[in-house]
């Protein structure tokens, strides 16, 4: 259940990112924003500010001392009536601050890295045939349900040894993590109970039943001669679940909506795979997925915005990917852009760990597709839906295809 | 001309690797590293000058 908010009126002192007028089409939002009153503020969540120009974003994701990242979602609740309290925060390194970050994303970085991540590779592509077999002689498919939702989601499974049978599971975790945000504090609380105890359960089965996968590389994994405190393996299991799904997810369900409707071009990349390294950091700057939020740590002046201790920052990467001030034709998909310095993962220290895997997702994911189907086309572009929060990608987009 | 990468500016965006595989590596962290020396050959100045500008945290250095 949520709570009836109203409509927003005016973006720049009532922004509301869970809006269906935003939800449906920020762009011109963000636009119009970044000519008038490029820091929008609201008083819901108890206060929030949203930088819509890349160099105010770019100031703030590399500004610790001014702002924590306790909690990187918005929510309701105010901060420290449900979070584990900063350096470490719920679900570390994301939720970390300085000194303990550097500790504990050094940690996990080696898992992530481009080798680490190679392995993976033949997985993900046979996974992505197994997606598409069914709908070899089929008329119609939907992008999201039928494809990009369980790409991710297995994929990770696969990483951590988590049942693959639970795919449907880990989505609705994503969703009461990242969307469910409207609810009240005590009803998120009580949402968030049945993953806390599916993630106790498959912790005890990987300390029972010890193997190689990442989930036992936390359990093993070490600071300073120590074991991980429990709330620090659980936190982090949970943002790989959570980080690790929607994220990509919406980045291949974007990519495939808008070659849905630029047939020519899905063409180009079917004969060019030298294109499609281009085109994969153009579709992540131009549909960048993710919004990450901080907190400002005490009142503090920002470019004049009079920012007070606890009000949240929605860090909007999306929105700094579409800045003219920095991108040539910013509000137009070209997909042979040779100069982009794109956030789509963020800036500074928490620069998104998953990125490589994201990457390695996205491009095998978009080349089965073009593999797969000699044309597919929009079913009908007034019926997309996009997803609601801090994560934007379609949810559902049917699709002709032949 | 040379390329070289700020270590402390570098967060592993892994945009040099990823379009400049033959001048740039990662490490075991998946940070970015230059191959070698960091000398470009003529023929990778274009590939050189290009991931100095998508670096998303400017920790690319071209000395000429």
């Amino acid at each position: 259940m949520t709570i009836s908010k109203p409509p927003v009126e005016d973006f720049a002192t009532d922004f509301d990112h869970t809006d269906p007028v935003y939800v449906a089409d920020p762009f011109p939002i963000w636009d119009e924003l970044r000519e008038t009153c490029p820091v929008a503020h609201t008083t819901r969540y108890g206060g929030a500010w949203l930088p819509t120009r890349y160099a105010d974003v770019s100031a703030i994701a590399h500004d610790t001392e001014h702002f924590t990242s306790r909690t990187v979602v918005i929510g309701n609740g105010r901060p420290g009536e449900d979070a584990p309290p900063a350096p470490m925060g719920v679900a570390p390194p994301i939720s970390s601050d300085p000194p303990f970050h550097a500790i504990a994303r050094r940690l996990m970085q080696p898992a992530f890295s481009p080798k680490s991540i190679e392995p993976y590779r033949e997985f993900t592509r046979s996974l992505c045939r197994r997606l598409l077999a069914p709908f070899t002689d089929a008329t119609q498919m939907d992008i999201s349900v039928d494809y990009a939702e369980h790409i991710p989601t297995l994929v990770i499974a696969h990483m951590i040894g988590f049942p693959p049978e639970d795919e449907a599971l880990f989505r609705e975790f994503v969703h009461i993590v990242l969307e469910a945000v409207d609810a009240p504090v005590e009803e998120r609380i009580e949402m968030f109970e049945p993953v806390r105890i599916y993630f106790e359960r498959q912790l005890m089965d990987h300390l029972e039943n010890p193997r190689d996968d990442l989930t036992d590389f936390l359990l093993n994994a070490e600071i300073g001669g120590q074991k991980l405190a429990p709330e620090h393996v659980f936190g982090s299991m949970v943002l790989l679940i959570v980080a690790g799904i929607d994220t990509t997810w919406s980045a291949i369900g974007s990519s495939l909506w808008y070659l849905a409707q630029h047939p020519d071009e899905a063409e180009r990349l079917r004969h060019d795979p030298e294109l499609m390294t281009l085109a994969i950091e153009e579709f992540l700057r131009a549909f960048s997925p993710v919004n990450m939020a901080r907190l400002v740590k005490d009142d503090f002046d920002f470019n004049g915005c009079p920012m007070k201790k606890d009000d949240w920052i929605l860090l909007s990467f999306p929105a700094a990917n579409r800045d003219p001030e920095v991108f040539e034709d910013a509000d137009k998909v070209i997909i042979d852009r040779k100069v982009n310095r794109h956030a789509a993962f963020g800036l500074g220290i928490h620069r998104c760990l998953g990125s490589n895997l994201a990457r390695m997702e996205m491009r095998i994911a978009i080349e089965e597709f073009l593999a797969h189907f000699s044309t597919f086309t929009l079913a009908d572009p007034d019926d997309v839906v996009w997803s609601q929060g801090q994560v934007r990608g379609v949810r559902k987009a049917l699709v002709n295809i032949s | 001309m040379k390329v070289t990468i700020d270590p402390d500016k570098c967060e592993g965006h892994g945009r040099c690797f990823g379009q400049a595989p033959a001048l740039f590596d990662a490490d075991e962290l998946g940070q970015g590293i230059v191959i070698g020396d960091g000398s470009v050959p003529v023929e990778l100045a274009e590939a050189a000058r290009l991931a100095q500008a998508n670096c998303p945290e400017y920790a690319i250095e071209i000395t000429e």
